[in-house]
């Protein structure tokens, strides 16, 4: 076990190595971009507004606001570094070196058993990833020598045995071998490239071919975005397993409001009953910071024993998720109550009743929207890892469903989607929120 | 009778430590109506706790209060209370502030209406009746707070520091128009204040009151809220009985710091 350790901390430092690596690139394009704005910007900029007047804006956390024209090219340096990694057709001449596609040859020089040397040419033909049309070439089967032409079909980015001296004449004698490609020398175990990629003589002489893979990812890894985008505009049309895109979002969105709605229903009026009553809240306590730290999803399987994989499991899953943390963001607002508004309520002549729904209610209002803000959040993500462990119709099974079949770009297009839903879902709260509660945080 | 009667009250806390704290010992006060009343002293004297009895907010380990013969058992709308800030709804506009009482009490709204517009003209907001309270800055609020306390129509009006968190200008505005209402309505008036100059300018009579236990030390009739009302308090402020009376009350206080310190650093 210790050495297991080691090893994921090994695996570990390679990675922080890698992000590392990537967060630079990253950070060095920022830089950049940062660099070339303030080259264009420095010519129009016009004194306008205190914060152009201000000498320390260093540390001056006011003087910070969200450059827009960075957020933009921030996402346009995401889509740019994704079309180069996959060799995207979108960024025209920008490519980096992709995998080898096409016909290509090498020769190889043969020593037999009589101590002669003679060349002869093979003929490689590297296929697209899923193409079944292309074949080997024809050979001539003309021949200057003992040794003969051969023909190999290799798939992108794979590699292909091939005994080149299967064919030769005395090939199969002992003290026949191959001993040079392209007149470079070569003996087992070694590599050596040719024109379109390198040749690894394994240990018994075969020649495995092996294309070159360029720089760039495979499909199968990540697809370039108008794939992915077309993959959506399929989806869209078509949906995925019988089921539309839209209904696969729908069922998540649904099963989100429902268990939410739920957790809202019992939550308020749990954490309420904590907030105003000694013996309710000493009651509530243990349960509810018990649950409060028990993540949703380690309930799966207990939902999954308990209420199957229908619905009813994945809506009570949302409704425990939920119900914690409304119960615990009602209470948090009737304890933030100030004493002086209850007090003085009571001595403009408010009953107890209208205390309540005057008085704490609405004090209570922002504590509960930011508690449902996170909810809303903490369900999204829920729903969607329900949906992977068990579903007919949801966004999460569309992915789960996909990734089966290795249609990366089918689950690429659902994260997107679950990212901008998500998004969309929190945009709408705040606005909501700005609506309803206007004087939060202004107290 | 009629008016505010402090009997023999006495608030005695216990700590965890077992100790006991004579928050207030034996206070007795008759205060008649439309009087105006203020109470200084140093921190920790009681004040506030008695406030909060006279409020109802506390109830007394001895003696009792009533007014106007009935005792106080709890808070209630004829004791209204103006808190020192915090205590105004910022989910309600100010007009719904200021009329909450009447509204609790299910007056019609058309009364209430013309009640808060009055209102609105006695403290000087005429046209901020439709703004929300966190657009207002501390003084409007105080203000607001005050109209909110009148609309009630209370025989007492309690007042818990309610000008400590204002600048000095905002400040003085504010005195003049405590001593305006208090002129035009003729209501009692019982402010807690940390000012020496705000308890002689707001008080007829002036209470000072001594810590461990919380006690009346010394009482005062004085002339100058009769002289403020409708006059420029600073000129009030350079009659010299002011500075005589100041010099004295600024002394005594200064005495029982200097003695609570003293105190603490022997224990």
């Amino acid at each position: 076990m210790f050495e297991e350790f080691i090893e994921a901390i090994g695996v570990s430092l390679w990675m922080i190595l890698g992000i590392a690596v990537i967060f630079a690139i990253y950070l060095a394009i920022a830089t950049t971009c940062w660099f070339i704005y303030n080259q264009v910007h420095k010519r129009q900029r016009t004194l306008r507004g205190m914060a152009s007047l201000k000498t320390v804006s260093f540390g001056d956390e006011s003087s910070v606001v969200a450059n827009r024209i960075a957020s933009v090219a921030a996402v346009i340096a995401v889509f740019f570094l994704w079309g180069l990694a996959t060799g995207s057709s979108l960024l025209g001449p920008i490519k980096l070196p992709g995998a080898f596609v096409g016909e290509s040859s090498f020769e190889y020089t043969a020593t037999n058993a009589a101590g002669e040397t003679d060349t002869a040419t093979v003929y490689v033909t590297v296929a697209p990833f899923g193409d079944k049309e292309t074949k080997a070439q024809e050979l001539s089967g003309e021949a200057d020598g003992f040794a003969l032409d051969d023909a190999v079909l290799v798939t992108e980015r794979r590699s292909k045995i091939l005994k080149a001296q299967n064919n030769d004449e005395g090939g199969k004698e002992d003290g026949y071998a191959v001993t040079a490609i392209d007149g470079q020398p070569i003996a087992p175990g070694d590599t050596v490239p040719f024109a379109d990629g390198e040749i690894l003589m394994t240990g018994k002489g075969s020649l495995s071919v092996r294309p070159s893979s360029g720089v760039t990812m495979e499909a199968l890894y990540l697809p370039p975005p108008e794939q992915v985008w077309k993959r959506f505009l399929d989806l869209n049309a078509n949906g995925y397993q019988n089921v539309g895109l839209w209904e696969n979002v729908a069922w998540s969105l649904i099963r989100v409001v429902i268990g939410f709605g739920l957790g809202c229903l019992f939550g308020i009026p749990l954490g309420f009953a904590m907030g105003l009553n000694s013996w309710m809240r000493g009651w509530f306590d243990p349960i509810v910071e018990f649950m409060r730290p028990v993540p949703p999803l380690a309930l799966i399987p207990l939902i999954i024993i308990w209420f199957g994989i229908g619905e009813q499991g994945k809506i009570s899953l949302l409704f425990l998720a939920a119900l914690w943390i409304m119960a615990i963001a009602a209470r948090a607002g009737v304890s933030g109550v100030n004493l002086s508004k209850v007090h003085a309520a009571y001595s403009l002549g408010a009953s107890k009743r209208q205390v309540m729904t005057k008085v704490i209610l609405p004090n209570s209002l922002p504590e509960i929207f930011t508690g449902a803000r996170v909810a809303m959040g903490v369900c999204w993500g829920t729903v969607v890892a329900a949906e992977l462990v068990a579903a007919e119709k949801g966004a999460g099974k569309m992915i789960i469903a996909a990734s089966k079949f290795q249609l990366t770009d089918i689950v690429i297009v659902g994260i997107i989607l679950i990212g901008v839903i998500g998004f969309g879902i929190d945009i709408l709260m705040r606005q909501a929120e700005k609506v309803l509660v206007p004087w939060k945080g202004k107290g | 009778m009629t008016g505010l009667a402090i009997d023999n009250v006495s608030m005695v806390f216990e700590l965890p430590n077992g100790a006991d704290v004579h928050a207030l010992n034996d206070i007795n006060l008759k205060i008649g109506q439309g009087e105006l009343m203020s109470v200084l002293g140093p921190s920790g004297c009681g004040k506030t706790t008695l406030l909060n009895i006279l409020a109802g907010f506390l109830s007394p380990t001895g003696g009792e209060i009533t007014l106007n013969g009935d005792v106080v058992e709890g808070p209630d709308s004829k004791r209204g209370m103006v808190f020192q800030q915090g205590a105004l709804f910022e989910w309600m506009n100010v007009s719904k502030n200021i009329g909450f009482g009447p509204s609790m009490a299910g007056v019609p709204q058309a009364e209430i209406d013309a009640k808060v517009t009055e209102l609105l003209g006695i403290v000087g907001l005429q046209d901020f009746g439709e703004k929300m309270i966190y657009e207002l800055s501390g003084g409007m609020q105080q203000r607001v707070a005050l109209a909110r306390c009148l609309c009630n129509d209370p025989d007492v009006i309690l007042m818990d520091e309610p000008l400590g968190a204002l600048d000095a200008l905002t400040r003085e505005k504010m005195q003049s128009l405590v001593l305006d209402i208090w002129k035009k309505t003729g209501k009692t008036i019982i402010l807690i204040t940390h000012s020496v100059e705000e308890a002689l300018l707001l008080g007829e009579r002036l209470i000072v009151m001594a810590p461990r236990p919380g006690r009346i030390h010394k009482e005062y009739k004085l002339p100058f809220a009769e002289m403020g009302v409708g006059a420029d308090l600073r000129e009030v402020k350079r009659h010299p009985d002011f500075g005589v009376k100041r010099d004295e009350i600024l002394s005594m206080i200064w005495d029982m710091e200097e003695e609570i310190m003293g105190r603490t650093e022997d224990a």
